[in-house]
């Protein structure tokens, strides 16, 4: 059982970490542009799960779900940062409690709308079942959420670090007021990054309600999550957010299968070792 | 001179003392939520509204001696003093190591650390089920006998108790924000770099502030677990944590009895709210909202501008 339990929980672990990245990743690049810190990106991947499952029930195609739900979830983005978000610049406090009266209301009216029982995302059949390798069985499902956090991973990096845009999202993050000086529009950026990070997350939440499921109070469950990668990463880095997603998802993936009664004492206690000995976390900056 | 505040809040005590009662038991109920949870509220707005440090794990230390009372009663039959004792220093202990780590950040990371040490709490209440019974929470917690003439079971002399523990916290900690320590804090509010030039130890004042804030949750816990009779993981959630920074918020940050009456406007509120509707969440998310566009300094903050 010893290889087959450690390669398995490993492979879990990863998988978990690849839908985490997802949400993290997003919230990494909004922080670092519009230091903003967005308690409502949890009820962004709530939302995303729910608004891919009522699309899934009316058309049946997963495709479609992934796109709906994260391209809804953008547009509510869009919205949250143009009207409100944008006249509390600086003030941490203020946005906290805004970003949390949204998040308050989201979950309320995700209840109205979608009730209170939990959900699974129906998969398709091509995902379905689980692939046979000797003795060790991976879930396809799972397989698919790793390759696709790959393949959006090195997406985003080449965008980041290859094209224009990237350089001057870049720019933005490490010094806003100096990249409006050189011409570049920063809310413009700042609005394409909010929506670019409420897209992700909400993309995670219809490819976790495959294998968490939907339920009220994912958002809140999923949000300390998200935190701990950012942290551990480092605020507004990419690298940082996934590394940190890996660390997360074997951390709580091994925690829960050796100590299931601590599970976050093994989560949280590396996150304090490691801002112990680098508070702005691996990646990050002052 | 005694600050007009002060009298204000003295006042609101001894009226609500005085109309008890006069009261039936629904709102002597609220009257009573209230009280305890002020000194929740006070206790955190020591850290946000004194020393600007947004803490957004402030159920923890609550939550942790709402556990101790309710640990210590059902399994060990424990007296008051007891409870009050190991509530209080469990808190202050979780909030001594914690603090360790939170006060090394400051800003956003100091927000998003003390979020994640705070669901550790929550994790351990939801998860420890040995322990803390999981979700099904610990019920029977009794209400303390203090060998006095009146039975703290009746609702009546449970608020007189509870009111006489808030008002025992607004003194201690009114004292404590006026005294040079807390003259210190709101240096280190307004610029921690110039206070670290006066030769402040900026860590130690900060550390000692989270760590007093921390107890004073606890001793607001230790009577939300004899007043509820029950402690549950709800009491330790994020939602928990943000609504008494709300309640800060709401009331004015850096004045105790903003807060105190933000506790009192939010439990209030609540359970209204709750009797004609179930959507309490959406009006509450947008009470957050609203009361960041149209009164970002608080109430009293709002009601100073307009008297000045």
């Amino acid at each position: 059982m010893r290889a087959e339990f450690w390669i398995t929980q490993t492979f879990n672990g990863l998988s978990y970490g690849a839908l985490l990245f997802l949400l993290a990743s997003g919230l990494s690049l909004i922080f670092g542009v519009m230091r903003i810190v967005n308690l409502a990106h949890g009820s962004y991947f709530l939302l995303g799960g729910y608004i891919g499952l009522s699309v899934i029930w009316r058309t049946g195609s997963f495709p479609l779900a992934l796109l709906g739900g994260a391209a809804a979830v953008a547009l509510i983005g869009i919205g949250m940062e143009r009207l409100f978000l944008r006249r509390l610049a600086n003030q941490t406090l203020g946005q906290v409690l805004m970003t949390i009266g949204f998040a308050l209301i989201f979950q309320d009216l995700a209840l109205l709308i979608w009730g209170g029982d939990p959900y699974s995302l129906p998969l398709p059949a091509a995902l379905s079942g689980v692939l046979t390798v000797g003795e060790l069985r991976f879930p396809r499902y799972r397989l698919f959420i790793l390759a696709l956090a790959a393949l959006i991973g090195a997406a985003l990096w080449l965008a980041l670090d290859r094209t224009r845009v990237g350089a001057m999202i870049r720019a933005a993050v490490d010094d806003a007021e100096m990249a409006q000086g050189v011409g570049i529009r920063v809310p413009t950026v700042s609005m394409g990054v909010f929506a670019l990070g409420a897209f992700l997350a909400a993309l995670g939440g219809v490819i976790g309600g495959g294998f968490l499921g939907v339920y009220p109070g994912l958002d809140f469950e999923i949000l300390p999550y998200a935190f701990v990668v950012v942290i551990v990463g480092g605020l507004g880095s990419l690298p940082g957010a996934m590394v940190g997603s890996v660390l997360v998802g074997l951390l709580d993936n091994f925690g829960k299968a050796l100590f299931p009664e601590l599970a976050y004492f093994t989560l949280f206690a590396p996150m304090a070792l490691i801002l112990a000995l680098r508070p702005t976390g691996l990646f990050g900056r002052t | 001179m005694i600050p007009r505040r002060v009298l204000a809040g003295l006042g609101a005590a001894a009226l609500a003392g005085l109309v008890a009662p006069a009261l039936s038991a629904y709102p002597l109920t609220l009257l009573t939520q209230a009280a305890i949870i002020a000194i929740l509220a006070m206790s955190l707005d020591v850290l946000l509204g004194y020393t600007g440090l947004p803490s957004l794990g402030h159920a923890a230390y609550f939550g942790i001696a709402a556990y101790a009372v309710g640990i210590l009663t059902t399994e060990y039959q424990c007296a008051f003093l007891t409870c009050l004792v190991s509530g209080v220093a469990l808190a202050a202990l979780t909030a001594a190591v914690f603090g360790l780590l939170a006060i090394r950040a400051s800003g956003t990371y100091f927000l998003m650390i003390t979020l994640a040490l705070g669901m550790v709490v929550w994790g351990l209440a939801f998860r420890w089920v040995s322990m803390t019974k999981g979700d099904n929470g610990i019920a029977g917690v009794p209400r303390p006998e203090l060998g006095l003439p009146w039975s703290l079971s009746a609702p009546l002399p449970f608020f007189y108790f509870a009111l006489a523990a808030a008002v025992a916290a607004w003194a201690v900690l009114g004292l404590l924000v006026r005294s040079p320590f807390g003259m210190g804090l709101q240096g280190i509010r307004e610029s921690e770099s110039r206070m670290r030039a006066l030769g402040y130890n900026v860590w130690l004042h900060k550390y000692l502030a989270f760590v007093i804030a921390g107890a004073f949750a606890g001793f607001a816990g230790v009577f939300w677990a004899y007043y509820n009779g029950f402690v549950s993981p709800a009491d330790v959630q994020l939602v928990t944590s943000v609504e008494t920074l709300l309640m800060v918020a709401l009331g004015g940050p850096g004045t105790l009895a903003g807060p105190a009456l933000g506790a009192t406007i939010i439990v209030f509120l609540k359970n209204f709210v709750s009797v004609y509707t179930k959507r309490w969440l959406l009006i509450l998310g947008a009470v957050y909202i609203g009361v960041i566009l149209f009164a970002p300094r608080g109430v009293l903050g709002a009601l100073r501008r307009r008297s000045t």
